[in-house]
């Protein structure tokens, strides 16, 4: 079976965003970037099936400007087969997004797409559930355990609470939680091959889609910073300060 | 025009998050309706009549919507759907799950997590772990949102009683998953969203054994327990106590970090609480900085003489 695997390039997770004082925006300049830890979390389980004989052939997708080749090339190494790169200049959003990998489960047949439960960057957590409705497929979001029995699939969702299973039947989109399972790292050799191995690059106006966003980012701005509080003695300052000053307990 | 919101329950009561929302759903000043999807689910559809701000509730019974699969949701949501301006519904697992594929169907955007609403087109959300807020517009004829329910107070009963009727069921076109089951994670504190107050450990308790003192804490207070992602990985607790980023999203009246650094992707999850206590025996850890009341030192000597104390304050007042 084919799997199709969707990756974002976003701000490295280490980063301490910058935000710019005119409030347009988050300063990106000379920020490191990196594959969205979700979604290398999906091509690390998309690898895993492959090494259990489960699937035969891996595609890895992402949308954006040529920078996100950078992406698509790391997915390459840690042992995705081929890339497509949907070449667009506008901000990137779920709904569009959602479309244009619609569009390519039309062009080829996979049996299983997996994606990350939620971009780091604009934390939307929309784009595998928009997949699954527009595709009609099952979906099975947060997920935290995948067992591929025959041609169902069987996976354990993390929801408020407590865990989740679900089975379905295939083909079906799945987003991964962050238990899923632990990444690898690219060797060196496999980011030589990766080189190799080949990537497509699509513009969205052939694929036929419109990506013009939906939401307008009127402003981006810091949260109000809590001031840092006292240090206080000992215990018994502590909760004198929270029954008589806070009336907390 | 009139706003739909899609309650969240436990097939007994509506849940905290689904009274946040609605408390959002009053900022819009149109008429609200709430949905009830589920199996006998007529007394949570009294239940949602009951609150202030709702004009009418629809309730839908289906054997098929015992376990509230989004799937089997969605095609009743969708004709339903269209004869509204605004949909809501909370920002938790439940609705993160099922807003996104309505929203996609209707062909509209949809509007996570948000925080504020300033106006029918303009509202705030958190983006970077809520390291940045942005206040974003839709343009969209219906506007589909979720809330982040810590940003709401949660509304309150009042006497009236809003109308209740039935809408039909209308089954899935996609292919369903089966529900296979659930496992609840049992514990006789409060829900971690839900709690006034809230003692969250991390990797500073070296082992599972040694979470037994924030146990005892928690249960002194009557409070939820919750754990850093450190204290998750290491396995001292169960993922689901996870506070941050990735994992809970709570703002308790009183957040009590013990043993815990404060990496950003916790602050994420707890530094909206009302007051904060942090515990730490590394006098610069970040936590310091975010914490209304820090106490410097060993957790193993603090804990103890902590929860004593407080069992003879409660027992004095």
């Amino acid at each position: 079976m084919k799997v199709m695997v969707a990756v974002k390039r976003v701000v490295d997770y280490n980063v301490k965003i910058h935000i710019k004082t005119d409030g347009s925006g988050v300063d990106l300049s000379g920020v490191k970037m990196s594959l969205n830890p979700f979604d290398e979390i999906a091509v690390e389980e998309a690898v895993r099936l492959k090494e259990k004989g489960f699937v035969s052939e891996i595609s890895v997708v992402s949308i954006g400007d040529r920078s996100c080749q950078e992406s698509l090339r790391t997915a390459l190494a840690l042992g995705a087969d081929k890339a497509i790169h949907i070449e667009t200049s506008f901000e990137t959003q779920p709904l569009g997004v959602a479309k244009a990998l619609k569009e390519l489960v039309n062009r080829e047949r996979f049996h299983l797409i997996i994606l990350g439960k939620q971009a780091i960057d604009d934390d939307y957590n929309q784009t595998g559930q928009m997949l699954a409705a527009l595709l009609r497929w099952p979906q099975g979001t947060f997920v935290s355990q995948l067992t591929i029995v025959g041609e169902e699939i069987e996976v354990v969702r993390e929801v408020d609470g407590g865990l989740e299973t679900l089975k379905m039947p295939l083909p079906a989109v799945i987003t991964t939680d962050l238990r899923l399972n632990v990444p690898r790292y690219a060797t060196l050799p496999n980011i030589m091959k990766a080189k190799q191995k080949p990537l497509e690059v699509i513009s969205a106006e052939a694929l036929g889609i419109d990506l013009r966003p939906h939401l307008k980012t009127l402003t981006i701005v810091e949260p109000s910073k809590r001031k840092a509080g006292i240090k206080v003695a000992d215990v018994d300052e502590l909760l004198e300060k929270l029954h008589k000053e806070a009336k907390v307990i | 025009m009139s706003l739909l919101l899609i309650a969240e329950h436990d097939k007994k009561k509506l849940l905290p998050a689904t009274l946040a929302t609605l408390t959002a759903a009053t900022t819009f000043g149109v008429p609200i309706h709430i949905i009830v999807m589920g199996m006998s689910c007529h007394g949570i559809a009294e239940e949602a009549s009951s609150y202030k701000g709702v004009e009418k509730v629809w309730v839908v019974d289906n054997p098929l919507l015992d376990h509230l699969v989004a799937e089997d949701m969605t095609e009743t949501l969708l004709t339903l759907s269209r004869n509204y301006e605004f949909i809501l519904a909370p920002a938790t697992t439940f609705g993160k799950n099922i807003l996104p594929r309505l929203a996609a169907l209707l062909d509209v955007a949809q509007i996570s997590d948000v925080i504020s609403i300033e106006d029918t087109n303009t509202f705030v959300r958190p983006i970077y772990a809520g390291n940045g807020l942005a206040r974003i517009r839709t343009e969209d004829s219906i506007k589909v949102m979720t809330i982040r329910p810590t940003a709401f107070e949660k509304a309150e009963i009042i006497a009236a009683r809003a109308s209740i009727e039935s809408y039909p069921f209308r089954e899935t076109l996609s292919l369903r998953p089966l529900f296979v089951k659930r496992e609840e994670s049992i514990s006789k504190r409060p829900e971690l969203t839900a709690a006034s107050i809230v003692v969250s450990g991390g990797r500073g308790f070296q082992n599972k054994e040694n979470f037994a003192l924030l146990e005892s804490l928690a249960d002194q207070l009557g409070a939820a327990v919750g754990a850093s992602r450190a204290a998750v990985d290491a396995g001292f607790v169960p993922n689901d106590y996870q506070v941050g980023q990735t994992g809970k999203v709570v703002a308790p009246n009183l957040y009590i970090a013990i043993g815990i650094s404060g990496a950003i992707q916790h602050l994420a999850g707890m530094k909206d609480s009302k007051v904060i206590v942090a515990i730490n025996k590394d006098a610069d850890a970040p936590i310091f900085k975010v914490a209304d009341y820090g106490l410097v030192g060993d957790l193993f000597t603090i804990l103890p003489e902590l929860t004593t104390k407080i069992a003879l304050l409660r027992r004095s007042s």
